[in-house]
This record gives structure tokens, sequence and C-alpha cells, in this order.
């Protein structure tokens, strides 16, 4: 076994060697007519990707209208301008034009992928939904029927009721606590007026993020860009949001739910994304939890005992916080131990940290998998965008092997120590036998 | 495990691969080696990467009455490992390039894929054809992996009231076709499947000839070939893979209509599926057409069945079609409805009969038509961008009964539907009798809390 081990080991070295990940891959920094910078990959593939990000996401929400933020977004392509709903989803989809909306606790992202020759078209009408959204009644009334709807079902969902009682209890009275899609509450609340004021503040060009694949000249790129987003504000006015550390550290909450399987989120304090320690807990992380089948508590967990189809835990980074953040599903005669193998294989990481061995196997992974997140002109845009937002240079996908690489045992150890001694805060959703939350 | 014998290839193979034109895609190749093994390649150059699968022309309604279950369970064992490759090498091998990988069953195919920077490309082709005959089973890995299987069960099934409603549809829908068995298995039978059972299966259905190996990415055809000659040429063809038979549906003759009743069902749903021919067994244009006629008639805003139910009479959230073409034998047509709070489902039902029945009635429009037309090709083109659709695309097509030229003019068969194809499509197919409709609703009797 560590024969084979070393022989891939040194089989993977020479590779990357050969072959640098996607070097062939140039990304340009352009800077529109009206001064509005862009990321572009220039890819002969036929679809042409845009994205775009704005600073400023659900965390901007009112406590009491959680949810405004993607209400706004799921209304954008429901009318703007001269164009009623109806218009524009036809105009849409008779140019195979393809706008999605995301809203996260941070951000608001727009995506739009369309063939070359109806460019023009889809930048014109993502120009006509970010400045001039209409929000009409019937739309905003349809439209949050479905919002409602899906967190009606949610609410019976094991695994949303555990994810949101974590967030709700990590980050109370923060508006990191509060997810994306607002509550049964506080949806009803929300008018047209609380979106357009969304819209206004956030939808601005000194929190702009862009980055365009496709078979497109800076030229072309620049006045494409400049419809769309040249009209809008120059600043938006965001309100500040506080740093956070997540809370609860040491406590299990049962959420009692008649399900035959229990679920549970488990998570703590994580690391920032410019943290000296970053990439060292990233690796440390992938060790304990993260990749397909080689964590160490996918083999406890399921590999050995059978306890659950998946568990993993990975680490999550926002412009306020950073958290560690996992979840398994098990039989509920058998959450208890589960959740003790979790908890001593959390432990054994922060005591001893990761062997050599596994720090050389999740090394050589780590490398070689980016390749894998750059190989179509959607996951190109998502990485550059990414990278934009997290502020980490235009020359990252170069410098991130040799980042890598400098991570050493005794930084590994170190930080695993730092990362996983900290405790958790696990929440269940289910009936899980023997189980009980702590008290408060 | 491997046999040196069969390596001599067919002169078809090594014939310059059929290379028909397509319209701005790169072309697709198509081999078949000397033992049976069929090989696809889908070049793109873009990223040093491929994507490579194995399908097997097996699935879970390929199981004996009382195994159900079995093919998905053999799936999740093929990772236990072989003689050569003991448990985990291949995965590590895998992870230690910075690879993923994973597998999936359906009631037709198994298919398992790696995706890894294009020069393993060969070497995961060896672990793959070392474990195409060369897996060993104990009851050690066994167990606990029956075990997950069943927490996958938990998971997808019994925690998820959406998934129970559409198991008892399917269940309801195929009188004796095994496509009404789930693919993950009735319970109380997947506890009981063995070692014995999976090691049985294996080697009935595992086998170069009864396989597909899909290639996507960063290799040119005849190199790929040459891979697969050295390492899939090399396992013997199996001397009795039988052609799949399975017990076919009778005419369908009765309205059926059935009701699930879950306590956590908050928000309720109407599914309706009916029984429809798939790509294989259509005659010539009515799979295209019925494509066409999901598409206009639910998928997307301007849908029919959206704008009637959701935008103007207001009673759904959510109106959605669904058509697969891909299935050995029949396929399902389904449409799926969800209520606004207050709105009762018979209502809901009738007004959704009405969008049907105008459909039929009357037809679809030219602009109705072209609109779904060009957008599903351009469906097409978007799938270009990914190596894993165009290799799932391909691998689905090639398993249940289409070849790569089928897959190929895709675009040029649904640009040829016609109006009055998709509405001889919904005549004929969208006849209720042909249909199970299913009713999800919160079950509110004494004994639902008790009950999980």
């Amino acid at each position: 076994m560590t024969r084979f081990l070393t022989a891939a080991a040194l089989a993977a070295l020479a590779l990357f060697a050969m072959a640098p990940v996607a070097s062939a891959m140039t990304i340009e920094k352009i800077v529109s007519p009206s001064g509005i910078e862009a990321w572009l990959v220039r890819e002969h593939a036929v679809p042409l990707v845009a994205l775009n990000a704005f600073h400023g996401g659900s965390a901007q929400d009112e406590a009491d209208k959680a949810g405004t933020a993607n209400l706004a977004g799921d209304l954008l392509d429901e009318g703007a301008g001269d164009l009623d709903g109806d218009t524009f989803h036809k105009r849409l989809e008779n140019h195979a034009i393809e706008f999605g909306f995301q809203v996260t606790r941070d951000y608001f992202r727009g995506s739009l992928r369309t063939l070359n020759e109806h460019r023009d078209e889809a930048f014109e009408l993502l120009r006509l939904a970010l400045s001039s959204p209409r929000f009409d009644a019937d739309a905003v009334e349809r439209v949050r029927g479905q919002v409602l709807a899906s967190l009606r079902r949610d609410s019976t969902n094991p695994s949303s009721i555990a994810s949101r009682r974590w967030w709700e209890t990590a980050f109370s009275g923060h508006p990191y606590g509060r997810e994306s899609s607002g509550t049964l509450e506080t949806v009803p609340r929300i008018t047209a007026d609380d979106m357009r004021d969304y819209v206004r503040r956030a939808f601005a060009r000194n929190g702009l993020t862009i980055s365009i694949v496709g078979d497109i000249d800076a030229t072309t790129a620049g006045a494409l860009i400049d419809r769309a987003f040249a009209g809008l504000p120059a600043k938006g006015d965001l309100k500040p949001i506080a740093s956070a550390s997540p809370r609860g550290m040491g406590r299990l909450i049962v959420i009692n739910l008649d399900v035959p399987q229990a679920v549970v989120t488990f998570g703590g304090q994580g690391l920032a994304r410019h943290d000296p320690d970053f990439m060292a807990g990233y690796i440390v992380n992938h060790i304990l939890g993260g990749g397909t089948f080689s964590s160490r508590l996918y083999r406890e967990v399921r590999e050995k005992r059978g306890l659950a189809y998946g568990v993993s835990e990975n680490l999550a980074w926002f412009r306020r916080t950073a958290v560690v953040l996992g979840g398994t599903a098990t039989r509920a005669d058998r959450t208890g131990e589960a959740l003790a193998i979790v908890e001593s294989e959390t432990k054994r990481m922060a005591e001893n940290g990761p062997t050599a061995e596994e720090l050389a196997a999740a090394k050589s992974y780590l490398k070689g998998a980016y390749a894998l997140s750059l190989d179509s002109s959607a996951k190109i845009a998502a990485q550059l965008t990414q990278i934009q937002l997290d502020n980490l240079g235009i020359d990252y996908i170069q410098r991130r092997g040799a980042m890598i690489d400098g991570v050493g045992i005794e930084d590994a150890k170190r930080v695993a120590k730092r990362l996983f001694s900290g405790g958790m805060l696990v929440t269940v959703a289910g009936r899980p036998k023997g189980l009980t939350s702590t008290p408060e | 495990m491997l046999s040196t014998a069969g390596v001599a290839v067919l002169a078809a193979a090594l014939a310059t691969p059929s290379l028909a034109a397509e319209p701005a895609g790169a072309p697709v190749a198509d081999f078949t080696l000397a033992n049976g093994l069929e090989l696809v390649v889908i070049p793109d150059h873009r990223a040093p990467v491929v994507t490579h699968m194995i399908w097997y022309k097996v699935g879970a309604a390929d199981e004996t009455p009382g195994k159900s279950g079995l093919a998905h369970f053999l799936e999740h064992l093929m990772f236990k490992g072989t003689a050569k490759h003991p448990a985990g090498v291949f995965s590590q091998a895998v992870a230690h390039v910075g690879g993923q990988e994973n597998a999936f069953t359906s009631s037709d195919y198994t298919a398992f894929y790696q995706r890894v920077p294009s020069e393993q490309l060969k070497t995961v082709m060896e672990f793959e054809a070392d474990r195409m005959t060369g897996l060993q089973l104990t009851d050690q890995v066994v167990l606990p992996e029956r075990n997950v299987i069943l927490e996958e069960e938990n998971m997808r099934i019994e925690n998820n009231p959406r998934a129970r409603l559409g198991i008892q549809i399917d269940a309801a829908l195929f009188l004796n076709h095994p496509y009404g068995k789930p693919v993950i298995g009735w319970r109380h039978e997947m506890e009981e499947l063995s070692r014995d059972d999976a090691i049985g299966f294996y080697r009935r259905f595992y086998a170069p000839n009864d396989a597909v190996v899909v290639i996507a990415g960063d290799v040119a055809p005849e190199e790929a070939l040459k891979f697969a000659q050295d390492t899939y040429g090399k396992v013997v063809r199996h001397g009795n893979i039988l052609p799949r038979q399975r017990p076919q549906e009778p005419p369908p003759v009765a309205v059926r209509s059935l009701t699930l009743a879950d306590p956590r069902v908050e928000q309720p749903l109407l599914q309706r599926d009916y029984l429809v021919p798939s790509f294989r067994t259509a005659k010539r244009g009515q799979s295209e057409a019925l494509e066409v006629l999901a598409h206009i008639l639910g998928t997307g805003s301007n849908s029919r069945l959206y704008r009637a139910l959701v935008v103007d009479k207001r009673v759904a959230v959510s109106a959605v079609t669904w058509y697969d073409s891909s299935a050995l034998d029949m396929s399902k047509f389904e449409v799926s409805v969800a209520p606004r709070q207050g709105i009762a489902l018979p209502q809901l039902e009738a007004d959704a009969d009405g969008v049907l029945a105008e459909l039929i009635a009357k037809g679809v429009s030219a602009e109705e038509l072209e609109r779904a037309k060009s957008r599903l090709i351009a469906d097409a083109v978007y799938a270009r961008d990914n190596q894993v659709s165009m290799a799932r695309w391909y691998g689905a097509a090639l398993t249940t009964g289409a070849s790569v030229n089928d897959v190929r003019r895709w675009p040029e068969r649904i640009g040829a539907v016609t109006a009055e194809d998709v509405q001889d499509a919904a005549r004929q197919w969208l006849d209720k009798r042909r249909s199970v409709t299913g009713y999800l609703i919160k079950d509110v009797s004494p004994q639902a809390e008790k009950k999980s």
C-alpha cells in the first residue's frame, strides 16, 4: 500500500511539472470605455458566459423582512422597463438566452448564457433587468407564492431544519443567522418598495465584479459591459455588517421530527480567506471531511460502519465571518454513535494533526483537482468571479500550486489544532435515540 | 484475471471512425473492440482533463423478482476492490491526481466514472477494466455497505414525501414491466440482499460485450482506441449475454388515481404520469414530438401550463412537464403541478386537464413551435460546454437502444417536428387511460403523529 502511494505521488509530481494547471488559459483584465473593469477569457467555444456579482446580499435585509434580496432576484426577469413579464420571458426564450440570479449572505450574483449571435439582445435584457425592474404587483404576488411554497416544503424537511437551526443559533441576532430566502413570517411583509430600495442600494458600479468567457474580443466585451452596467449608480449605499464568530460551541440541539433518519449539521469557527493559515486549514479539513471517498470521516462513518450514505465537512468563508460546517444523515438508533465518531475524529485531528502521507496525498489531490474546476466556460467564469470576490489577484491560478506546496507538516498540525480545538455546535432534526438537547 | 486472449482487433475498429459532419461540433468517434466493447470518444481539448465513463447495459429492470435494489447495491460494491487492486486503491489513485469519481444506476444502466487529468486516462481505464471481472467481495464489506444503501433509501425516499409519491405512481403505472420497482429497491428486499446475490448479478452482466465506454475530453480518438485495446480489449468476451427482454406492458385501459397522505406535507402536489414510447420503442418522429410537446406544455415561464395555471388562473405555484426519451422499453411523460394555498387538488386537476384538452383540440401555434425547437436545439449547443453532460447524454442513449448517429442527429430530428406532429402526440399519448394521477396531501389523521 505504502509503495503504491509513493509511486502515485511521484507520478503526480511529474505530471504537473509537465502540464501546469490550465496553463493555456489567459485571463485578460479589461476596462470598458466607461471605466468598468472585468476579467475576460477568450474561449472559442460557442456559448458566451458572463457572470456579475454585486456586494450586499441577504445580510442587507431588515430582520423583519428577511428574504427581500432573494425575492428581488427572483423578480428581475418578471418584467423590466417597457417589457412586461410575459414579453421579457419570450424575448429570453426566443433567443435561447439564460438568466440566473442568486442571492447569498454577502453577494447578489447574476449569470447570463447566450449564443454569440444573440449577445447584444442578452446584454440589453440584462441592462433592463438590473436598472429598471418593474416589480409589478401580480408578478410580486406570484413569485412570493412560489417562495412561500418552497419555504413550506422546507418547514418539514430535516436537512433544512437542522441547517437553519445551526445558523440561527451560531449567529443569533446577526444578519448571518438568517437564511437568504427568509421565513414564512417575513416574506409576506416584503413590499415592492423594499425591493426597489435594495436594488438601489446594492446594484452599483463600485461593488461590481464581472467575468466573461467566450469568443469575444476586449473591445466588443467592453461595449457590452457598458450597455448593461454603465447606467448604474457609481456608488452603492450598503449597511455595514459587523464581524461575528459562531457561538454555541459544545451545544447539542435536537429538533423533534417524525422521520426515520436523523439529519445532523455540525460546525464551528473557520478561517478567514485571507488568514495566513487558510491554505493549511483547507488541506487539513480536506483530510478530515473533504473529497469524494477519501476522508477520515467518510472512512469511519460510512465505509467501516455503514452508518450514513454521506458525511462531509467544508470550510465556508464570508466577508464578516468564517465557519467550518459539516453534515450527515443516519438512522435514528445510531445517530449518537455517528456523532461520537465525528467528535472523536475531530479531536484526534486537533491533537495529532494529519500524517505526512495524508498531507502529501491531500496536496496532490487539491493541486490536481483545480484543473477539473476549469474545464468548461461556465466553471472558468465561476472561478474568475470567486477569485475576484476573494481578492486573490489575477495570477492566483498560477500561484495556487506553490501555496499548497508551501504547507509543511508542522503548519498542518498547528492549524489542525487551531481549527478543530474549539468544539462544535451540533443540530439534529429527527428522533435520534438517546440524544437530548443540552441546556443553553 | 485479465486474459491475453482476444486481443485481435476487428478491421472495423481500425477503420477511420465515421465522422459525420456536425453543425459546429467536434466529431464524435465510435469504435467497437473485438470483444464487443463499444467505445465513444467526444473530443474537447479546451482543458487538459478527461471524463471517462463505463456504462453497463444492466439496471434495476434486469433484477430477478424479489431482489429489488440489487443493481444499485452492486454499483456500491464495485468500489470494494479486486485481487489486483484491494479496496480503496482505485479511489486513492483517483484522489492522488485530484480526480473525481462516482457512479449511478437507473432502471436500464449502471455507470461508473472518473474525471482526471488527461495523462491519467489509461491508468483509470486499466483499473476499470480490472474491476469489470475482478471484483472480490466478503461479508465484511458487503454488510456495512447494505446499511449504507438502507440509509440512502431513508435519505432519498423516506425523508422525502415527493419521492414517496413518485414511487407509488410508478408502481401503479407499470402493471407488468419491472420499471414499476424503485431503482433503490423495496426496503424489505434490500434488507435481505447478500454477497452471493451481488456476485451472481455481477457475473451475469458485467462484461465487455455488455458495456459502452464514453470518453469526453482532451484525448484523440485513435489514442483512446489504443488505450482501450490495451486495457478493456484484454477482457474476455462473455459467452452468454442474453438480449434484455423484460415483461412488457399490456395496453393500458383504466384511468388510475392514488393519494399519498404524509404528515410532513406542507405543500401538496398533483403529479400525473402517462405511459408513452421512448426513442427506442417509438415510431419515427414520435419521441421527438413528445420532447417538443413537453417543452411547449410545461418547460419554463412561457409554457402552456405555467401561463394558464400559475399566471392567468393563479391556482398553482408551479407547473412542469418532463419526458425522457432514453428508456429501453416504454417511458413516462410526467406533469406535476403544485397548488396555491387553498386550492383543492381536484380543482387543480380539472384546470390542468382543461389546458391539455385545449392543446389536443387546437394544437400549437407556429410561434410556440419555433420557440420550443430553437430552445431545445440550443440546449444541445450549451451541453457541449460540459464533458459530463456530453458523456451522460451519449451513455444514456447508447445503453437504451440509440446509436451515436441518433444522438448526433438529435438537433436535426427535433428541427423536423411539425405542429401537426405535436398535436398528434398529445392526442395519442395524453389519454387519461394511459395514466396514473397522484395526489400528495398532508396526513391529518390522529395516528399520523405516530407514523413515520
